[in-house]
């Protein structure tokens, strides 16, 4: 009995660090962001509460609705590119011979290297005047003149962000898309043979079932990450033009620091938490569901 | 889709024929696509400066130059500030993540303490409350402790987005150690921290590494947090100083050459770690992402 007590201790000597540290730096920071956005918060004055003012603000602000629906877009378009493809590449590289390994490796390195860093490279393939996607198509015959990818259009810069991203990211999906085929246990696949089962139907009637709460699992981490996109906009487009490819990140990142209006920020940083808390809520119940 | 269906049959079948070749043959486009943009980088940098600035750029360096990388080494502080600012956040961010989190992780995995679900779950937070939502608050507290602009508090930050991926980790690796292994050390009369050093750390060790390569690879790419942290040009790391350099540079315009070779200077110790560590992080990656 005076030894359990002594090991709860213990215990809690050895947690204590951690609990200390998320309880300062993710806890707290939590709690003061809730707090901060019921009050008339900047730099420069002291905090005001009022009420769920800066919520009611956020409803009526074009820019956050603009941004907000942006992100949406952005969102709906990149995730069935990421799922498919990924899934596709894992099906081609799914066997362990030496080339599909390798391409595998290939695929995947993108995912290493930093957003920030790829946003910043295809800027410069994307560049009007410098940029070797304007040379390539030019030299094709395709264009006449140099188009311009980023900044002018919304729809044409989110598309060009897009492809960027979705060569950044493809072998995310694509390595755990292999690692659940690869889980499949050799006697299923070996008794659909034997039932004579054709190529198209194992994978729509066993690779694919048998994978599904992979594809799900993938496709919430997927949508969270881009609902949060951030790095390829500011670096891409800086939100232009007239801040229609701000995502929301963006926005509360312009309110927050640029226009210091901490409060509003913070209304708008418990918005998209919202938002992204349903997501995950909504996508661990099916992804369970289909576990069932 | 036809193609990927016949790989199937192909993969499970013994048959070679000209599917094999067909999907042999997209490996290889695939890879070139991939590769593509990296190739093309890493040629801009080392192009001539004058090259570099060409409107239309042309597809491969005429002459070899380190021209680019000269002008980065010595680019507003100076490349060494940036490339240690970067380092040195990674460096304390792996410290500070495994200073904490084993620690936790042998608490969770063998000691009965009370409230340890509850616990456990105030731990992940961070899990479901991204990071980008709580910049706001976290840039205030920072402030009033004198953190930002530190690379102490940008590692914190990045400790704290990496904690919930890392606990889990090694609280699953630590959980599956025998139990007859800590017994007998205790048996021993070796105290808790004895256990913890002696037996729980070396069979832990692919799960440590997990950690430290995913906490490296985290804060030497992260860019927003440091971008809200970081307003002295002096502290900027590598992405950021690359970030401004994209807009402002001596020589008017951008200077392309120059961007190139800080890309390529960036992506060398990420894409070097993952090969050397291929193995480590996609088992990570597995756990870590798919419960």
């Amino acid at each position: 009995m005076k030894r359990r007590t002594r090991n709860r201790l213990v215990g809690l000597a050895y947690l204590a660090p951690a609990l200390a540290f998320v309880g300062a730096f993710t806890v707290y920071p939590v709690g003061q962001m809730a707090w901060m956005s019921l009050n008339s918060w900047s730099l420069l004055t002291p905090p005001r509460y009022i009420g769920f003012a800066n919520y009611k603000r956020a409803f009526e602000d074009d820019q956050f609705w603009t941004s907000f629906v942006f992100t949406l877009e952005y969102t709906a378009i990149i995730t069935p590119i990421l799922i498919i493809g990924g899934y596709l590449l894992a099906l081609l590289t799914a066997s362990n011979s030496p080339l599909r390994r390798f391409t595998r490796t290939v695929v995947f390195i993108p995912v290493v290297i930093g957003l920030g860093v790829s946003s910043l490279l295809w800027y410069w393939l994307f560049s009007a005047d410098f940029g070797l996607v304007n040379r390539t198509l030019s030299d094709l015959g395709l264009i006449s003149q140099p188009v311009l990818w980023l900044g002018e259009d919304a729809n044409r810069s989110n598309l060009a962000i897009i492809a960027s991203v979705v060569w950044k990211v493809m072998g995310f999906g694509m390595i755990l898309f292999v690692g659940a085929i690869q889980a499949i246990p050799h006697e299923i696949n070996e008794a659909s043979m034997v039932d004579g089962a054709t190529p198209r139907q194992r994978v729509t009637r066993v690779v694919l079932p048998l994978t599904l709460r992979t594809v799900l699992l993938v496709t919430l981490v997927s949508v969270i990450g881009s609902l949060l996109a951030f790095d390829q906009f500011y670096i891409m487009t800086a939100g232009q033009p007239q801040n229609q490819t701000a995502t929301s990140v963006f926005y509360v990142y312009l309110n927050s620091f640029p226009y210091l209006k901490l409060g509003y920020g913070a209304a708008l940083s418990m918005i998209l938490a919202g938002t992204i808390l349903a997501f995950t809520v909504v996508q661990l119940f099916l992804s369970r569901r289909s576990h069932a | 889709m036809m193609a990927t269906l016949r790989a199937r049959a192909h993969d499970v079948g013994t048959r070679i024929g000209r599917t094999g070749y067909l999907l042999g043959a997209i490996c290889v486009i695939i890879c070139t696509v991939m590769l593509l943009p990296l190739v093309m980088s890493v040629l801009a940098s080392v192009k001539p400066t004058q090259e570099s600035a060409a409107s239309p750029p042309t597809y491969y360096p005429h002459g070899l130059s380190l021209d680019s990388y000269e002008r980065l080494w010595s680019y507003q502080q100076g490349l060494p500030t940036y490339l240690m600012n970067s380092f040195g956040t990674a460096m304390l961010t792996i410290l500070i993540t495994l200073a904490l989190t084993v620690p936790a992780a042998y608490a969770l995995a063998r000691f009965p303490i009370p409230g340890k679900e509850v616990l456990f779950v105030i731990l992940l937070l961070a899990l479901i409350v991204p990071y980008q939502a709580m910049l706001t608050p976290m840039f205030l507290m920072f402030a009033k402790l004198k953190l930002t602009n530190t690379l102490l508090g940008l590692a914190i930050l990045h400790t704290a987005i990496q904690f919930p991926f890392s606990l889990y980790i090694l609280r699953n690796s630590f959980a599956s150690v025998p139990r007859e292994l800590d017994e007998a050390a205790a048996m021993d009369g070796a105290t808790s921290w004895q256990v913890l050093v002696r037996v729980f750390v070396p069979s832990a060790v692919p799960a440590i590494v997990t950690v430290a390569l995913f906490a490296f690879i985290m804060s030497w790419n992260e860019f927003l947090g440091a971008l809200v942290m970081m307003s002295h040009s002096s502290r900027f790391t590598l992405p950021l100083i690359l970030a401004t350099a994209r807009t402002e540079t001596s020589l008017g315009g951008t200077d392309w050459g120059m961007l190139q070779s800080g890309i390529t200077i960036s992506i060398v110790p990420c894409v070097l770690v993952y090969l050397l560590l291929q193995r480590y992080y996609v088992s990570g990656l597995m756990s870590g992402a798919v419960k």
